[in-house]
């Protein structure tokens, strides 16, 4: 098994683990912390994938900026700090039907659509492609882009007013 | 490294958040597992990229990101509407528009 291999296995180990607590554990903080992993591992495995940039963009924005805004969000709604009992509805065990078989599904459909194609990362894409591609080719999406987050920040500040 | 390692490990996340979204009743649970689910299309969208030597998945990747931060601005401040006129975040009493 190679290096890169070993670090896959690892980091998937780390991050399964850590989704499955978002999603079950009873301490609404320790869901926002366990999302930090999770995070952290997909920004590993964008430089296992040899994309360093959106590495960096994917620990600066998610880590640096979203978990804040959710731990405000914990906070301002006062939710208890510790075990609480009521953090999920009863439609838990129809969830879990979707969820697995959604799974099984998708696990299925990819062993049968991609099995056996390797990523050769032996040609990474550089920084300063992205950036050609993103004022070239995608400059509008980009300008709309921005259009949106002005929308969103103001969007934002309108709703959450006290008037 | 094969592309279905990227693409399963993605698919676990998807179905994590899929679980989260569904059964779980507090806001700001939901949102952090859309989150979830965002960062497997992600992790696909970059796997892709990177399978065909092309910079597109990653262009896309970070649109996405750009979409999901103000997709959580939005999302937390009508959280935190909903948690000033009901004085809770319990997304089963907001029922209003069920008949």
């Amino acid at each position: 098994m190679s290096a890169e291999n070993i670090a896959f296995w690892l980091i998937t180990t780390a991050m399964v683990v850590a989704a499955i607590q978002v999603v079950t554990s009873l301490n609404i903080v320790r869901a926002a912390l366990s999302l930090v992993i999770v995070l952290a591992g997909v920004a590993a495995q964008y430089v296992l994938l040899a994309a360093e940039f959106t590495a960096v963009v994917q620990v600066l924005v998610y880590i640096g900026a979203i978990i804040v805004l959710f731990l405000f969000g914990i906070m301002l709604t006062r939710a208890r700090i510790g075990r609480e009992a009521d953090l999920d509805n009863d439609q838990r065990g129809a969830a879990l039907v979707v969820a697995l078989s959604m799974l099984v599904l998708l696990v299925l459909l990819l062993r049968d659509a991609f099995g056996g194609e390797r990523i050769g990362a032996e040609s990474p894409t550089t920084t300063a492609q992205i950036g050609d591609a993103i004022f070239s080719t995608y400059v509008i999406p980009f300008e709309l882009a921005s259009v949106l987050l002005l929308a969103a920040l103001v969007g934002a500040i309108v709703i959450a007013r006290k008037d | 490294m094969l592309l279905n390692q990227f693409l399963f490990l993605s698919a676990v996340l998807f179905c994590c958040g899929i679980y989260g979204v569904l059964a779980r009743k507090n806001g700001v649970l939901v949102l952090m597992s859309v989150e979830l689910i965002l960062n497997a299309v992600n992790l696909n969208l970059v796997a892709f990229g990177t399978y065909n030597h092309t910079v597109a998945g990653q262009v896309f990747a970070l649109f996405v990101i750009a979409i999901a931060a103000a997709e959580v601005g939005v999302g937390l401040a009508i959280v935190l509407l909903i948690f000033r006129n009901r004085r809770s975040v319990d997304l089963t009493e907001a029922d209003l528009m069920k008949g």
